[in-house]
């Protein structure tokens, strides 16, 4: 019956657009507890009249509008950043491998902030977002550009190793700096853990712009990551142009994770994970996973953040540590009842 | 000269995981002939031959190797007597048509390999029989597809065991190429006294060369015996869900099944 | 051409292959040799050659100078030598993992192994206070330990390549999780010091260092060449490879312990210098172009760029000594460009 498959395709796609919305309402239930939860107790009337009726004089008022606020705006923001980056370039690399931290933007964005502490002394966090963005942007370069070289271009083998090779130069340059500068090794050494702490709405605004453009690149890609997810010679043949894909998936990603590293530091493994967990709920449609990860990402990184507030009190674990610690046992469990990607 | 080997299956069941794939599956492989299996795609014939290849245990029953239970006995026993070519082999990058097929002669090589003028020369015989001498020196990866699937046939054939199973080995050879590779088989079985099992997807070309046609839907065996009796219209339509006529192929003499479409009907010609 | 012209053909072409096999293992010896020589050779004192090797045959001849052969033998013949051992041993734990899971990208740092090992000896840096032989006998027991829960977490009935490297990514990132929160409670010079150890270096280096290394690589080459022969089979795929006798779950899981071992005891003894696990797999098979294997030559590579690197890292840069593992990555990085640059060749870079 012609009808049937259409059908049955029209029924899937309803069930992950509910799942998506579901997806959004346990965002929106993240940001609250975000807003809401903390080393200091604040009731949630104080939480209401701080949002509505602001008073500068109350201490829980100003902790609610400079610290909790931004911390959660930059947290969902980097987030769903992390999660697309991911999931854009699993996608344009066809290795279910790959993350940000494959293709050097990590170790980029790490040699630039350490370069700027160490030799031009700068300490203001929001000094290092510049250099971090910088620093990804030029490493992607470079291994993009190094990978394209000889007959193929750039193949996801290619790339992966050329991201391989910059990543261990650039930490060798980085580790070399730390060894011999404890002042800068005594500064970097939080940076470098991925922490929502002590960033302000300055900071969220300095990426906010840039990390939008991402998102908007990213979620447009979707069709062409399908295409690509083909193989290049059948996307060539229904009329894709690969080259130019892979391009604007690439510049998507670094725009993405740069901006999310250099607003927080470089969080590893969320990128990695968050698209496989995507995957294995949306199926292979590239169309679905991006939007999925977007959402699953924050909620992850969100969470940790939450969870790192209150674990250990009277401080705080960075939410680098608590999103490794979270999303590794739950991406084991995943591993073994065989709902990944084969290599 | 040759030992006759009793290679059969005795009511097994096969599958991945929770999907039973073959189910309560008993014949016993002919020795001494060239038997095909046949079965339109996913009806389980490249899973009954690695069941039998020894590379698939099975869940219910057991295969037998000259009456002792395949799967109790030593890989490497197995491997002097079985030679198999799986479907999709992979070859080590750069490496050289000569030393790939050279791969073959590993069951014969004990711990301290030492290589005997024995193992050249069932290297150069594979090679010859299946045309591929010149391309000895070259690597594999610069091979077309059939050239490359003669490569791996013949490192195939230098195990030089007694038994072949064979998984498709045709797919990606010019109707030249496949006729050649036929004709090597048959040789081996008419010459050598082997025993040799292929999977083939081409059913006339089963028809041709099988001394026993086995033939196989979702699972179950449909029917097995010389071509001539066992492939009828009725057995076609059975496994391959396809109207044809089945007629007498005017060079060897065997069934040939021609298929009845949409836009070849036969109405046209006289009855 | 007859039969007996044919198979005098294979055996040209499978002598025309070991030549190149043989021809390409000797440079790389010849090579070794002579970094080895020059290792002895320099330092902030320069000991002639001929000193050099009297000093080397003095417990046979008795002819000694105490304060040459100190530098000989209780400096420079220690820290060579244990880089020519660690080379060899990261070496071969990259080559069997690339090989076993049939990608150039795997390595032990890929399993997680070697952050199992870096985040135990940090832990015993920073929070047991240890150094020396304690810390590497802490990275052995986190290696070890590592690899039995990768290995036990992998476990559904069998172990697969895919699960191993993923569950090994996922551990790896618990591992980098729990050494940078070490990181950002400990105190500063604590950091550094495990800063140092986690980027390699040989410096410390001591006879004992030497001979736990030594005699683990003697324990593990018989097992390592036995089982390396099996993967003349394996390498053709798995269903292949038992259908030529291979007892392929078997081998597999002893060519991992193995890996892993040489790993674990190679980091313990330098630290985690992974990069040379990476590179010497594809450099030797670069080198040998499809007439081998590579098992032996990626060693006698490793061996070399470790070396290689401990020397340029002592003395490249005047009045400072440099950590071997920041080398390594530098010399190892542009190494792998450099192959990629030059490589175009169909699936060469493969």
């Amino acid at each position: 019956m012609p009808g049937a498959p259409a059908g049955i395709v029209r029924a899937r796609g309803s069930a992950l657009a509910l799942g998506l919305l579901c997806l959004a309402g346990m965002v929106l239930l993240v940001a609250f507890f975000s807003v809401t939860v903390g080393a200091r107790p604040i009731t949630l009337e104080t939480v209401w009249t701080a949002l509505t009726a602001f008073d500068p004089a109350s201490t829980d008022h100003r902790i609610i509008w400079e610290l909790r606020l931004p911390r959660t705006a930059i947290g969902l923001a980097v987030g769903a950043a992390l999660g697309l980056s991911g999931a854009v370039l699993q996608g344009a690399t066809r290795n279910p491998l790959a993350d940000p931290s494959i293709l050097g933007i990590h170790a980029g964005a790490a040699v630039f902030v350490v370069l700027g502490v160490a030799v031009f002394g700068i300490t203001q966090l929001g000094m290092y977002v510049w250099l971090a963005f910088i620093g990804a942007g030029a490493a992607m370069l470079v291994v993009y550009a190094v990978a394209s070289l000889g007959r193929e271009g750039a193949t996801p083998v290619k790339l992966a190793l050329a991201g391989a090779a910059m990543t261990a130069a650039m930490q060798s340059v980085t580790n070399a700096i730390l060894l011999t500068s404890p002042r800068t090794l005594d500064e970097i050494r939080f940076w470098q853990v991925g922490s929502l702490v002590g960033r302000d709405m300055d900071i969220f605004i300095q990426v906010a712009p840039f990390l939008a453009i991402g998102i908007v690149l990213a979620l447009a890609s979707g069709r062409m990551l399908d295409g690509l997810s083909m193989g290049e010679d059948v996307a060539r043949a229904l009329g894709q142009n690969v080259g130019r894909s892979r391009a604007i998936a690439g510049l998507a990603a670094v725009i993405l994770a740069g901006g999310a590293t250099a607003a927080a530091g470089p969080i590893a493994f969320v990128g990695l994970t968050v698209p496989h967990v995507a995957r294995a709920i949306t199926g292979p449609n590239y169309r679905w996973i991006l939007p999925y990860s977007m959402l699953l990402a924050p909620i992850l990184l969100l969470g940790a953040d939450v969870i790192g507030r209150i674990i250990a009190p009277p401080g705080e674990v960075q939410v680098g540590i608590v999103t490794a610690f979270l999303g590794a046992p739950f991406f084991i469990a995943l591993v073994r009842r065989r709902k990944l990607a084969t290599l | 000269m040759t030992i006759d080997h009793q290679l059969l299956a005795a009511g097994i069941d096969l599958g991945y995981g929770e999907r039973k794939v073959v189910d309560d599956l008993s014949f016993t492989i002919p020795p001494g002939k060239l038997t095909v299996i046949v079965g339109a795609n996913a009806c389980g014939k490249s899973t009954v031959l690695r069941g039998l290849a020894r590379l698939l245990a099975p869940t219910r029953g057991a295969v037998y190797l000259d009456g002792k239970p395949i799967h109790q006995m030593a890989t490497r026993d197995v491997a002097t007597i079985l030679g198999v070519l799986p479907q999709s082999p992979i070859a080590p990058d750069a490496i050289v048509v000569a030393d790939l097929v050279g791969r073959g002669r590993y069951p014969h090589q004990g711990w301290f390999r030492r290589w005997t003028q024995e193992d050249d020369a069932a290297v150069a015989e594979a090679l010859r029989a299946t045309n591929t001498l010149d391309l000895a020196d070259r690597p594999v990866d610069e091979l077309s597809g059939g050239q490359r699937q003669r490569v791996w046939i013949a490192m195939a054939l230098a195990q030089q065991t007694e038994v072949l199973l064979l998984d498709e080995p045709t797919t990606f050879l010019d109707i030249n190429h496949q006729v050649e590779v036929l004709d090597l088989l048959t040789d081996l079985v008419r010459h050598s006294g082997r025993t040799v099992v292929v999977v083939l997807h081409d059913l006339n070309l089963a028809c041709r060369y099988a001394d026993h046609i086995v033939a196989m839907k979702e699972g179950k065996l449909v029917a097995e015996g010389r071509p001539a009796d066992v492939m009828t219209e009725s057995v076609v339509a059975n496994v391959f869900g396809m109207t044809s006529r089945v007629v007498i192929d005017p060079i060897s003499d065997t069934p040939m099944i021609v298929p009845i479409g949409r836009h070849h009907t036969g109405a046209t010609l006289i009855a | 051409m007859t039969m007996l012209d044919a198979a005098g053909t294979i055996r040209h072409i499978r002598y025309r292959l070991a030549t190149r096999r043989r021809a390409v293992t000797l440079a790389l010896c010849a090579l070794l040799a002579l970094t080895f020589a020059v290792a002895l050779y320099l330092g902030d004192y320069d000991v002639p050659p001929g000193e050099v090797l009297r000093s080397l045959l003095s417990p046979l001849t008795g002819l000694t100078d105490k304060g040459i052969d100190f530098i000989v033998l209780n400096v420079r013949l220690p820290r060579a030598t244990l880089a020519v051992l660690s080379g060899i041993a990261f070496a071969l734990s990259g080559i069997i993992f690339q090989t076993l899971l049939r990608n150039p990208l795997a390595s032990p740092d890929i399993i997680g192994i070697s952050h199992g090992a870096s985040a135990s000896a940090v832990f015993c840096i920073i929070v047991l206070g240890l150094s020396g032989a304690g810390v590497s006998l802490g990275a052995l027991a986190g290696a070890v330990l590592t690899a039995l829960v990768i290995y036990a977490l992998s476990w559904r009935g069998g172990v697969t390549a895919y699960r191993v490297v993923l569950i090994g990514i996922g551990m790896a990132a618990m591992m980098a999780a729990i050494m940078s929160y070490l990181f950002t409670r400990a105190r500063i010079f604590e950091v550094q010091k495990a800063l140092g150890w986690l980027i390699g270096s040989l410096n410390a280096s001591s006879s004992s260092d030497v001979i736990g290394l030594a005699i683990a690589i003697a324990i593990l080459l018989p097992a390592t060449v036995l089982l390396v022969r099996a993967l003349d089979a394996m390498q053709l795929g798995d269903d292949t490879a038992a259908a030529l006798g291979a007892r392929v779950e078997a081998v597999r899981l002893g060519l991992m312990l193995v890996a892993v071992a040489y790993a674990a005891f190679a980091t313990a003894a330098v630290g985690p210098v992974t990069f040379v696990a990476f590179v010497a797999g594809p450099i030797a098979r670069n080198l040998l172009a499809g007439s081998g294997k590579g098992f032996v030559q990626a060693a006698l590579v490793g061996a070399l760029v470790m070396l290689g690197s401990d020397l340029l890292a002592q003395h490249a840069l005047p009045a400072v000594q440099l950590p071997v593992g920041v080398v390594t990555g530098v010399f190892g990085a542009g190494f792998l460009l450099w192959l990629l640059i030059v490589s175009n060749r169909a699936g060469q870079v493969n």
